[in-house]
């Protein structure tokens, strides 16, 4: 527990804050390059996720694109990337895109499956078109769900975003290469110590968005997290 | 799942076994402590360099064909990962470069000639290790630049930096920061002032020398005997000074390692000379031949197989 | 192309490596998971408890967990077990949400049938709960086994050879065959565990066997364990 004991003095020790390789600094640079991965993922993903939930067709790519995703190493993508590529931001940023995109697809996909279908139909029943079903009733029911998915992602994207240093894109990882490569442990755990704190407030800050964005007058049923038992469907 | 009969509850039980049974005969022995207890078998290692693994090759089939029985222990990591394994005893025969191996051994800024530096490292070293003879063959640090930066400002050794007119963005691994020969060094001695660091953790390999080539950065740590050098155009700027010091390829024993096997080694680095080094690395990165390919051929044209 | 046929004993040697430090821990979490997921859903106390720890846990960075394990397990840095205990702990934080939400999607209503039939809870634990969590932990699994064998290859960093060696080495001499190498056979040895996993489901819960109705539901199963 030594290391731990060095390693938060570590992240103390105002000598290593302030300038471009500060923590600061490199907090800055990570938070920066993990919501810039979401944004484009979410922009990407967001649309289809929702075309594929509204028809209901396609359903079985959203769990075969995650499934390809999930078993793609990112640091052979990565690695891959910058050879052709070259050093900086570009290659780490398409490879952590390529990470985030299936869940965030996922949640999009989930949180428009998982309405009523008896909503739908009253709704159509009542004269709404099919986009002011989609805006109205299909995405405000679904946005518990896809900040679901987005903080998934945004877990994810936060810790592999560790590995851009290696090619050069900056972040809380160069803390952790620059250890390894000294051999300074207190150095590496500091660098992962912020990084797990990094991921702890986005945590938390990502579950209360989830909270806060079911609609009013709806209870919150719809999320994962509150309902683990499947819908029990009346027969009698 | 247990209402599915017997039969099924069988036939999962031996998938499980099976899967454990593949992966208990797939590993290799995992344990890195304890050495071997055979006394002709030698265990080689290399750091995570393809370079030192083609050297490290080439030692293991050499000793393998005087008779010994050679354990491979290749691409190790770091010299914070691998050196505390050498000092135990966990690994009898590793190829290093002096003037690096003795930084890292001593806390204090060493300096000298070639044979300076193999002396001064000789006596650095722990109870139990070794250094056998040095090999002409060696792999430096260097700091370098492209041909055409170094045309554009008539650059010719590291003093002359200060001609460069625009900012210097300095490339290399995090650790060069740190370096007795890195970006401080150069502001110190020389008054180069060097505008900032980007970090590339391929140790000088091909992701830095597309930078370079590519002019992200203007000057980058690149290894003397890297092939990428002269297929890029790139020059080593020259250290009268002593910047860098001499990296000559010398194979760290252990106690375990006896005179035949001495002398084997030291037949092998007699022959390695600084073009030969450059040429094998070159095999390695242009023509994509395995490093068992390369020691194999190597050994055969000096007579040592 | 000529790399990867020069090279097949080679990317064989990596498979066996890469398989034999990935194979273990997907076992193992699997194994553990399920008691300490039904323990979470049974105590809702604990619940909450065993979430935030699996998602911690899941948060922390491979590479800095593989070195961390090596210091306070005393074992060699380039030791595979240090990999192989991370790869336990990430298999655990995804495996124990699975179990303990396979365990509550267990219709009360069964289970209050079966105790009014007379199950122990060790017997109602086999017969009733197991079977019908059965499908969640499944789809759990199979996330795991991939996420996993992907994993692994995050070690070669440290010198622990495994596929991912073939990433690092292609790198530093710029043989992009040798990198594709690695990524298709990771991939395929993903694929292919998770195709086993679930002809492994249908022989031991052959009731998950029934009609194409239920297609829609696995996927929405395999859906939600997505967003795990």
């Amino acid at each position: 527990m030594n290391l731990f004991a060095d390693a938060i003095a570590w992240i103390f020790d105002s000598a290593h804050w302030g300038g471009p390789n500060g923590i600061d600094s490199r907090i800055i640079e990570h938070i920066a390059i993990s919501l810039l991965v979401v944004g484009i993922a979410t922009v990407i993903a967001v649309p289809i996720g929702y075309l594929i939930g509204h028809t209901g067709k396609g359903r079985g790519i959203v769990v075969a694109l995650a499934g390809a995703v999930r078993a793609l190493p990112t640091l052979g993508l990565l690695i891959l990337l910058a050879l052709n590529l070259g050093i900086g931001l570009q290659a780490p940023i398409i490879a952590l895109v390529v990470l985030a995109v299936p869940s965030i697809l996922a949640g999009a996909y989930a949180g428009f499956d998982a309405v009523d279908r008896r909503i739908i139909d009253a709704a159509r029943a009542v004269g709404m078109t099919e986009m002011q079903i989609v805006f109205k009733v299909e995405i405000p029911l679904g946005l518990p769900l896809l900040m679901g998915g987005m903080r998934s992602a945004v877990l994810q994207v936060i810790a592999t975003a560790t590995l851009a240093d290696y090619v050069g894109g900056g972040g809380l990882g160069s803390f952790i290469f620059l250890g390894l490569q000294t051999g300074d442990y207190s150095q590496m755990l500091a660098g992962s110590i912020v990084v797990v704190v990094l991921a702890i407030i986005f945590e938390i800050i990502f579950s209360t968005l989830q909270r806060l964005v079911v609609p009013a007058g709806v209870t919150a049923t719809q999320s994962p997290r509150v309902r683990t038992r499947p819908v029990r469907s009346r027969t009698a | 799942m247990f209402t599915a009969g017997r039969g099924r509850l069988v036939t999962l039980g031996a998938v499980v076994v099976g899967a454990l049974a593949l992966s208990g005969c797939a590993s290799s022995d995992p344990l890195s402590s304890g050495g071997s207890e055979d006394s002709e078998t030698l265990i080689v290692g290399s750091q995570a360099y393809y370079s030192n693994e083609i050297i490290a090759e080439i030692y293991s089939q050499a000793l393998e064909n005087g008779g010994f029985t050679v354990d491979r222990q290749f691409l190790i990591g770091q010299r914070e990962v691998y050196l505390p394994d050498i000092e135990s005893g966990a690994i009898d025969v590793f190829p290093e470069y002096t003037g690096s191996l003795l930084t890292a051994l001593s806390d204090g800024d060493p300096s000298g000639t070639s044979e300076e530096i193999y002396t001064q490292l000789e006596e650095a070293l722990p109870d139990g290790l070794s250094v056998l003879d040095q090999a002409e063959a060696s792999d430096q640090d260097s700091w370098t630049v492209t041909q055409a930066f170094a045309d554009k400002y008539s650059l010719t050794d590291l003093a002359s930096l200060t001609n460069v007119t625009e900012p210097i963005t300095v490339g290399g691994n995090s650790e060069l920061q740190t370096r007795p020969y890195g970006p401080d060094a150069l502001a110190e001695k020389y008054g180069v002032t060097i505008a900032g660091f980007t970090a590339v953790q391929d140790s000088g390999g091909p992701l830095t020398v597309k930078a370079l080539v590519d002019n992200q950065i203007q000057l980058a740590n690149i290894y003397t005997a890297d092939p990428n050098i002269q297929t890029n155009d790139l020059v080593a700027l020259e250290d009268p000074d002593g910047l860098f010091l001499p990296a000559n390829v010398v194979p760290v024993v252990s106690d375990k390692v006896n005179d035949d096997a001495a002398e084997i080694l030291n037949g092998v680095s007699a022959a390695l000379t600084l073009e030969d080094l450059v040429s094998l690395n070159a095999e390695s990165v242009n023509d994509q031949r395995s490093a068992g390919d390369i020691a194999t051929d190597w050994l055969t044209a000096n007579d040592l197989l | 192309m000529n790399w990867i046929t020069n090279n097949l004993e080679l990317i064989g040697d990596r498979t066996l490596q890469h398989l034999a430090i990935a194979l273990p821990p997907i076992l193992l979490s699997f194994v553990l998971a399920i008691p300490l997921g039904w323990l979470a859903n049974r105590f809702a106390s604990t619940r909450g408890l065993v979430l935030t720890i699996a998602g911690l846990l899941y948060a922390i960075p491979s590479l800095p967990l593989f070195i961390a394990l090596a210091a306070i397990l005393g074992t060699a840095q380039r030791d595979p077990i240090n990999v192989g205990v991370a790869l336990t702990l990430y298999g655990l934080a995804l495996m124990v949400r699975s179990a303990a939400d396979g365990f509550s999607s267990v219709d009360s209503d069964v289970a209050q049938s079966a105790t009014a039939m007379g199950f122990s809870t060790a017997g109602r634990f086999w017969k009733v709960d197991l079977p019908l969590a059965g499908p969640v932990l499944l789809a759990g699994l199979r996330v795991v086994a991939v996420s996993t064998i992907s994993l692994t290859t995050v070690g070669a960093v440290l010198g622990i050879q495994s596929l991912g060696s073939l990433f690092t080495d292609g790198f530093a001499r710029n043989i992009q065959a040798e990198i594709w190498a690695g990524i298709i056979i990771t991939m395929g040895l993903a694929l292919i565990l998770d195709f086993v996993i679930v002809q492994l489901g249908r022989v031991v819960m052959p009731w998950t066997r029934v009609a194409t109705t239920r297609a829609k539901k696995r996927d929405r199963t395999a859906v939600r364990a997505v967003l795990s």
